[in-house]
C-alpha cells in the first residue's frame, strides 16, 4: 500500500513533475471544464474567439495601415497585422489566464489537494482552441488576398505555438505566485500587456527598427511572429537562429517561473 | 493491525499579520517604500536579522496520534481549537510547521461538499468534474455513475445546469459524488451540517456502512454530537491546538459538554483579541434575566435575555445583529435577527438584546453564537460561536411535567393552546 509522508518543508524534486503526470486526468478535466463553459453556448463562444482579433485587425488596418501608412513588408496590411495578432492574442490571453489561475481557483485550492501546477497548464488549453478558431479567419484572408502559404508553416507552427506556450506559462507562473501575495497585480497586468503589444512587432514589421532590431529580438514573441510571417508570406527567410534564441529564452523564463511557483506553492492555501 | 495514520509532534504556526485578510497590495508596499525609504530598509534589515518579534500563533502544537486501520474517529473542540487546521494538514492543503505524518493508503478529503462545482455545467458534467477533483479516476466515475445518480435522487435534472438547482438538490448531488469515493483514509469536515435531515441520515449510514465493510479509516469533525456519537467509537478532543483527550466517544463528549457548561454566562473580549473586522467588533456577551441582571442559569418559565455589546467602527454599512441558539449536541435550535433599521449602522457602541420568551426552550444546555453581518452585500463582520453558554432548568415549583419524571423530548417546549371538547 502506498504511504504518504507529510513533512514541514518538501524539497523541490523531480517527483513533483511525476506527480503532475499522475494527476493528468484532473488536468484534463479542468481543461474540459473551461472549454465546456466557454463554448457552452457555441455561437457566443466561437463568435467571441473570432470577434476579438477580428475587430483589432479592422481598427489597426484603418488607423495604422490606412491612415498612418505603416509599412508591412509589402504584404496587405490586414493580413499582415492579423497574423501577428493571432499569436499575440494567444500569448496575452494565456498569460492573463495563467496569472489568475491560483486566485481564480482559490475555492478549490483551499479544499482539495492536487499538484497546483496543473491549474495554470490546463487553463491554457482553451486558448489553444481559441487560437484554432481565430486561425480560420486567417485562412479566409489568405484566400481573399490570394496568398499561397509556404508549406513550411505546417512544420513550423507547432514549434511557434510551443514557444508561445512556454513563454506564457513561464511568465504566468511567476505572476500567479506574485498575484497571490499582492492582489493588485492583476489590475496592473492588463496595462503591462498593452504596453508589451507595442514592443512586439504586431502592428509594424520588425524591420522598422533598423539597426536597433536586436532590442526587439530580446522579446521572444518577436521571433515567433517574424517566423510565422516568413513562413506564411515568404517575405523573408526564416531566421532559425532567432527562433533558437527565443526558445532558450522562454525555457529560462519557464525555469524561473516554475521555481518561483514551487517555492510559494506550499503556502498558497494559507494566504489565499 | 497496521496503523492508518501516524501523527508525530505535529505543530502549525501562523504569523499574525496586522492587516486582516493576510495579503497586501503592491501599491501599499511601493507607497511605503517611496514615502519612507530609510524606515523601510531598516525594517527589512531587522526582519532579515530576526530582530523583529513576530506575533506567532500556534494553531496546533505537539499533536501525537496513532489511528488504526478501519477506525472512525470523531474530532471535537470549540472554535479555534485547531480542528480545521488538523484536517487541512492531513489533506495536504497546508504543510505543518513541525513534525511528521504518515498516511498509509489513498487519502481523500471532504472539507466541503461540491468543491469545484461549476454553476454553468449540468449535473452530469459536474459529477465528472467533482469526482475528478475529489481524486477519482475517470474509469471509477464511469463505473459508479449510476449509483451516484441513484443516491442523489436527481435523475430528472441530470442535464440541467446546477445553477438552476435548489440548494437541497445541489447538496444531495454533491454529497452523492463524495459518498462514492473509495479512499483508504477519508477526512471529513463539518459537511453534514448541510442538507435536510433525511438526507443527512442516509449519508451517515453510507459512511458507516463503507467503513465497516471495506475497512476504511475515517476522521470526522463535527459540532453535531449526535452524529459523532452515532458514527464514532473513539473521539479526539482538541483544545487550543492540543489533544487533551482521545478516548471512547461517550467519555470525551461528556467532558466537552461539562466544559462548555462550566464556562461563564458572561464573556468579555480584550480589544486585541476581539472578533471582528474593520466595520464591527465584539466587546462582550452575557445572559440576563428580565431585570437585566446577569444570571448563571434560568428556569423554563422565565424570560431569558441574551445581549451583546459591539462597536461599529465605520458608518458605511448597516450591520444587523443576529443570534443563533444551539443545543449542547450542536444542533441549531433557531436563529433570529434584529429588523433592518438605519440606526444600526451608526458609529459607536451598541448593545443588542434578544429576548427568548418564557416556556420556549426545553431543559438543557444551550450555546449562543453572536453574529453581526451586513445583508447586502453579504458580509459577516464577526461570528462568535459559543459566545455564551446557559442552562435552562425546570422550575420544580412551577413544573408542567406533572408526574412525568423524565425530560420532555424536543429542543423546544412551547406552551401551546389546546382545545378539548367533550363530544
Amino acid at each position: 500500500m502506498k504511504t504518504i509522508v507529510i513533512k514541514p518543508k518538501k524539497t523541490f524534486s523531480w517527483n513533483d513533475f511525476k506527480e503532475v503526470w499522475q494527476y493528468r486526468e484532473l488536468a484534463y478535466f479542468f481543461a474540459w471544464r473551461d472549454i465546456k463553459v466557454r463554448y457552452k453556448q457555441t455561437f457566443v463562444g466561437v463568435a467571441w474567439a473570432i470577434f476579438q482579433p477580428f475587430m483589432a485587425m479592422v481598427v489597426f488596418s484603418v488607423f495604422f495601415g490606412g491612415l498612418a501608412k505603416m509599412p508591412s513588408d509589402g504584404i496587405p496590411y490586414p493580413i499582415f497585422v492579423y497574423s501577428g495578432l493571432l499569436f499575440w492574442q494567444f500569448f496575452s490571453t494565456a498569460l492573463t489566464e495563467t496569472s489568475n489561475s491560483l486566485v481564480g481557483n482559490a475555492g478549490i485550492i483551499t479544499k482539495v489537494y492536487f499538484p497546483r501546477l496543473i491549474l495554470p497548464i490546463s487553463g491554457i488549453v482553451t486558448k489553444f482552441v481559441d487560437f484554432g478558431i481565430a486561425s480560420l479567419i486567417l485562412v479566409g484572408l489568405m484566400f481573399y488576398y490570394n496568398f499561397v502559404p509556404n508549406l513550411i508553416i505546417i512544420l513550423i507552427l507547432p514549434l511557434l505555438l510551443l514557444i508561445t506556450f512556454i513563454a506564457a506559462v513561464g511568465g504566468g507562473l511567476f505572476l500567479a505566485s506574485v498575484n497571490v501575495k499582492y492582489r493588485d497585480v492583476r489590475y496592473i497586468l492588463p496595462y503591462f500587456i498593452q504596453m508589451m503589444l507595442f514592443v512586439t512587432p504586431v502592428i509594424y514589421p520588425a524591420s522598422i527598427a533598423g539597426k536597433y532590431s536586436w532590442i526587439l529580438a530580446m522579446n521572444p514573441m518577436t521571433g515567433v511572429i517574424k517566423a510565422s510571417r516568413a513562413a506564411l508570406f515568404g517575405n523573408a527567410p526564416i531566421n532559425w537562429e532567432l527562433l533558437g534564441i527565443s526558445l532558450i529564452a522562454v525555457l529560462i523564463l519557464l525555469v524561473i517561473g516554475v521555481v518561483f511557483f514551487k517555492k510559494t506553492e506550499r503556502h498558497f492555501a494559507d494566504i489565499v | 493491525m497496521k496503523n492508518a495514520i501516524e501523527i508525530k509532534n505535529v505543530g502549525k504556526k501562523y504569523n499574525i499579520t496586522h492587516q486582516r485578510g493576510g495579503y497586501v497590495s503592491l501599491r501599499d508596499v511601493i507607497t511605503n517604500i517611496l514615502k519612507n525609504p530609510f524606515k523601510h530598509a531598516k525594517h527589512k534589515a531587522k526582519k532579515a536579522l530576526g530582530r523583529i518579534e513576530k506575533e506567532e500563533f500556534w494553531a496546533l502544537k505537539d499533536v501525537n496520534l496513532t489511528i488504526k486501520k478501519g477506525e472512525i474517529i470523531g474530532i471535537i473542540g470549540s472554535n479555534g481549537a485547531g480542528k480545521s487546521t488538523l484536517l487541512k494538514i492531513l489533506s495536504r492543503i497546508t504543510p505543518p510547521t513541525t513534525g511528521e505524518i504518515k498516511l498509509n493508503g489513498r487519502v481523500a478529503s471532504l472539507l466541503e461538499v461540491g468543491t469545484g462545482f461549476h454553476p454553468e455545467l449540468s449535473g452530469r458534467e459536474n459529477i465528472f468534474l467533482n469526482g475528478a477533483i475529489l481524486g477519482m479516476t475517470k474509469k471509477e466515475i464511469v463505473e459508479r455513475f449510476d449509483d451516484i445518480v441513484e443516491f442523489s435522487g436527481i435523475e430528472k435534472f441530470l442535464d440541467t445546469p446546477v445553477k438552476r438547482y435548489s440548494s437541497g438538490m445541489y447538496v444531495r448531488l454533491a454529497f452523492a459524488v463524495a459518498a462514492h469515493m473509495e479512499p483508504d483514509i477519508l477526512v471529513v469536515d463539518e459537511v453534514l451540517a448541510v442538507g435536510d435531515a433525511e438526507f443527512q441520515k442516509k449519508s451517515l449510514g453510507k459512511l458507516d456502512a463503507t467503513s465497516k465493510t471495506e475497512g476504511r479509516t475515517i476522521l470526522f469533525v463535527s459540532h453535531n454530537m449526535a452524529a459523532i456519537q452515532r458514527l464514532c467509537k473513539k473521539t479526539i478532543l482538541l483544545e487550543k491546538g492540543k489533544v487533551v483527550m482521545f478516548d471512547e466517544t461517550e467519555k470525551v463528549i461528556n467532558r466537552y459538554i461539562a466544559e462548555i457548561g462550566s464556562r461563564g454566562t458572561e464573556t468579555k473580549w480584550k480589544k486585541e483579541e476581539a472578533p471582528g473586522d474593520d466595520v464591527a467588533i465584539l466587546h462582550s456577551a452575557r445572559i440576563i434575566d428580565e431585570n437585566y441582571n446577569k444570571i448563571p442559569f434560568t428556569t423554563a418559565d422565565k424570560k431569558i435575555g441574551i445581549d451583546f455589546t459591539y462597536e461599529i467602527l465605520k458608518n458605511e454599512y448597516t450591520p444587523i445583529p443576529n443570534i443563533h441558539i444551539f443545543t449542547s449536541t450542536g444542533e441549531r435550535a433557531f436563529m433570529n435577527h434584529e429588523e433592518y433599521n438605519k440606526k444600526l449602522g451608526v458609529k459607536g457602541k451598541h448593545r443588542a438584546t434578544m429576548w427568548i420568551p418564557e416556556n420556549l426552550l426545553n431543559e438543557g444546555t444551550y450555546t449562543a453564537q453572536v453574529v453581526v453581518s451586513t445583508m447586502k452585500p453579504l458580509k459577516i463582520h464577526f461570528s462568535q460561536q459559543e459566545a455564551v453558554v446557559f442552562n435552562v432548568i425546570d422550575n420544580i415549583m412551577n413544573s408542567r411535567k406533572n408526574d412525568f419524571n423524565q425530560k420532555i423530548p424536543g429542543v423546544v417546549r412551547p406552551r401551546l393552546e389546546w382545545e378539548n371538547i367533550l363530544l
